[in-house]
């Protein structure tokens, strides 16, 4: 504002006016400098160095026995050789799609019908909200008695309607849609937040004028309350894709990946050839995939998801 | 209104039925942490509390996990990191909101690349990092990748475009300096961005378990996820059903409570990154 009011009084001293007005840009630009600069240095150490470090341990390849490494894409090779690898690949693809979905449409189902202030809604709301609190290693301990077969809550309550007893996180076909349904349980809550907040935002004349024109309730959350969430949507969609690919602290608690595998995702076995085998390279190979795919969908399902969103004002 | 409406009782009926599912476990978590041992018997799972409530599952685990120094390191944990990222967040989210200076758009990118390349996924570039750093097995090791944080930052500058101008400008005008200006008159204006970024920056590190599992090796520096952990697998194997209800209850009691205590500001800063 202050460089536009000296740029109009130019005609008279346009060069003095012109140098005055770089000197304050030159020291508003190193004053920001310095206020950048402690949060440039930790992203630097933690986030932009980690990358490139990562990407070069990667292409390493460290001979046993000797100081010598050459560079290669052995470490890759080594990797997608791993049908572990590939088994956490499958089933973090299946566990997003197994939570997200879920975990969305019971989140935004909570929001409309909870939506209307009244006593009753808050306590139910609070009630579903309280999971998202929950440390997910304390969700997971809980969870442990929950699936125990026989005794456990599940199977308890199961029986007295007749049900047998059930594994649930000892048999492959189960385990990993046991740790969705913690999952589920866990983020509902958190996404009903950004709805019931993007609820708030649509203008009531909307519903009233489509009232009015005979739309029942369902043409109404169709046509007026879905296009009107668009950017609410993709919000949470993004936050739930970094949730199901930064968040193992389950699989570390219950099954350590098992059994045989089936409920290994791609953060555990980066752990695993970490801090269990020992093996850099090939966990410095899972990362680089790893921060590619995350890059990768992100930015595809912000772009896919911003075309649903010419609704907002 | 609707109240007679057949479909909106269904609605209810079925909200209902979500609720009752969601609330069991943590329903569960209480009745069994009161209930007392039974070394595995066959009631363990059932809701109604059909007894005499006694702390013996709570003085357990108490006694097989160092709860004070799990709370201590925790706490540490909590306040270091939320006390180093709200300088880093307060500072560089005025300098986006407030200051003009060449390539700003480009900045800001960068720093937004941190939403999402979270530091969890780069637990094994950072492990080598903070070992070189001679942070291994220190809690400061375990708070060093979350000095900087995007989400605070941007929540941050959000905050500091809402403030009017004219604060400034007048305070410019009485002959303040512009640390003065960012301490007197911007700060005490952000405070609600920077409590509802605190919230959101306990109540991950509280519940954090990866990392610290893997930078801490020593129990004298454990927080209490990583006790919590170690505790439930020891009470697993010897069925103690009622020690991890009553272990889970510790750990996530204080969070719990604080959200009883204050909900209007939890939900509203779990919100603050809807606003946009």
């Amino acid at each position: 504002m202050v460089a536009e009011a000296e740029g109009r009084a130019g005609a008279t001293g346009m060069g003095r006016t012109a140098r005055r007005v770089s000197a304050r840009g030159r020291a508003e630009a190193l004053r920001a400098g310095m206020l950048l600069a402690p949060s440039l240095v930790f992203l630097a150490a933690f986030t932009y160095w980690p990358i490139g470090q990562v990407l070069l341990q990667s292409f390493t390849i460290e001979t046993f026995g000797s100081k010598e490494v050459s560079f290669g894409a052995g470490n890759f090779e080594r990797l997608l050789a791993d049908a572990s690898f590939s088994r956490a690949l499958v089933n973090n693809v299946v566990y997003a799609l197994g939570t997200i979905v879920p975990s969305v449409v019971i989140a935004l189902a909570l929001a409309v019908g909870l939506q209307d202030a009244t006593r009753f809604n808050a306590t139910l709301r609070t009630i579903v909200f309280f999971p998202v609190l929950l440390p997910l290693v304390a969700a997971a301990a809980l969870f442990m008695f929950v699936f125990l077969p026989g005794i456990g809550l599940l199977d308890y309550y199961l029986g007295k309607l007749g049900a047998d007893n059930t594994n649930w996180l000892g048999d492959p076909d189960l385990a990993l849609w046991s740790l969705i349904a913690i999952t589920v349980w866990k983020n509902a809550g958190y996404y009903m937040l950004f709805f019931l907040a993007g609820l708030q935002s649509i203008p009531l004349d909307l519903y009233e004028a489509a009232r009015i024109e005979g739309a029942g309730p369902w043409a109404r959350f169709r046509r007026i309350t879905l296009p009107l969430l668009g950017p609410t949507t993709a919000f949470v969609l993004v936050i739930a894709l970094v949730n199901v690919i930064t968040q193992v602290d389950h699989v570390v608690v219950l099954t350590e990946g098992g059994p045989s595998d089936a409920t290994n995702l791609l953060l555990f076995y980066i752990y695993q050839q970490a801090h269990e085998n020992y093996d850099y390279g090939k966990a410095a190979a899972a990362t680089v995939l790893s921060v590619a795919g995350l890059l990768a969908l992100s930015f595809l399902s912000l772009r896919t998801l911003e075309r649903g969103i010419h609704y907002e004002a | 209104m609707r109240r007679a409406d057949p479909s909106a009782l269904l609605a209810l009926a079925a909200l209902s039925a979500v609720v009752l599912v969601w609330s069991t476990p943590l329903l569960w978590m209480a009745v069994a942490s009161f209930r007392p041992q039974n070394f595995g018997g066959l009631d363990m799972a059932a809701l109604w509390p059909d007894f005499v409530p006694t702390l013996a599952n709570f003085v357990e685990a108490l006694e097989s996990a160092d709860f004070p120094l799990l709370y201590l390191n925790t706490v540490i944990v909590c306040a270091g990191t939320l006390g180093v990222q709200l300088v880093t967040v307060t500072l560089a989210g005025y300098a986006f909101a407030r200051l003009r200076f060449p390539g700003k758009e480009l900045v800001f990118y960068a720093f937004l690349l941190q939403l999402m390349l979270v530091p969890p996924i780069l637990i094994v570039p950072n492990l080598v990092t903070i070992t070189r750093l001679g942070l291994y097995d220190n809690l400061v090791g375990a708070m060093a990748p979350y000095f900087a944080s995007a989400f605070g930052v941007f929540l941050m500058r959000q905050t500091f475009r809402t403030i009017p101008k004219d604060f400034e400008e007048a305070a410019i005008v009485d002959g303040a300096t512009w640390w003065q200006l960012v301490w007197r008159v911007l700060i005490p204006l952000a405070r609600p961005g920077m409590i509802a970024f605190g919230i959101v920056s306990v109540v991950s590190h509280w519940n954090e378990f990866l990392w610290p599992l893997m930078v801490i090796s020593s129990p004298d520096n454990q927080t209490l996820t990583i006790g919590l952990a170690s505790f439930t697998r020891g009470a697993e194997s010897a069925s103690q059903w009622g020690v991890i209800a009553a272990g889970t209850f510790l750990v996530a009691a204080p969070l719990l409570l604080a959200f009883a205590l204050f909900q209007r500001q939890f939900v509203n800063s779990f919100l603050f990154s809807g606003v946009k």
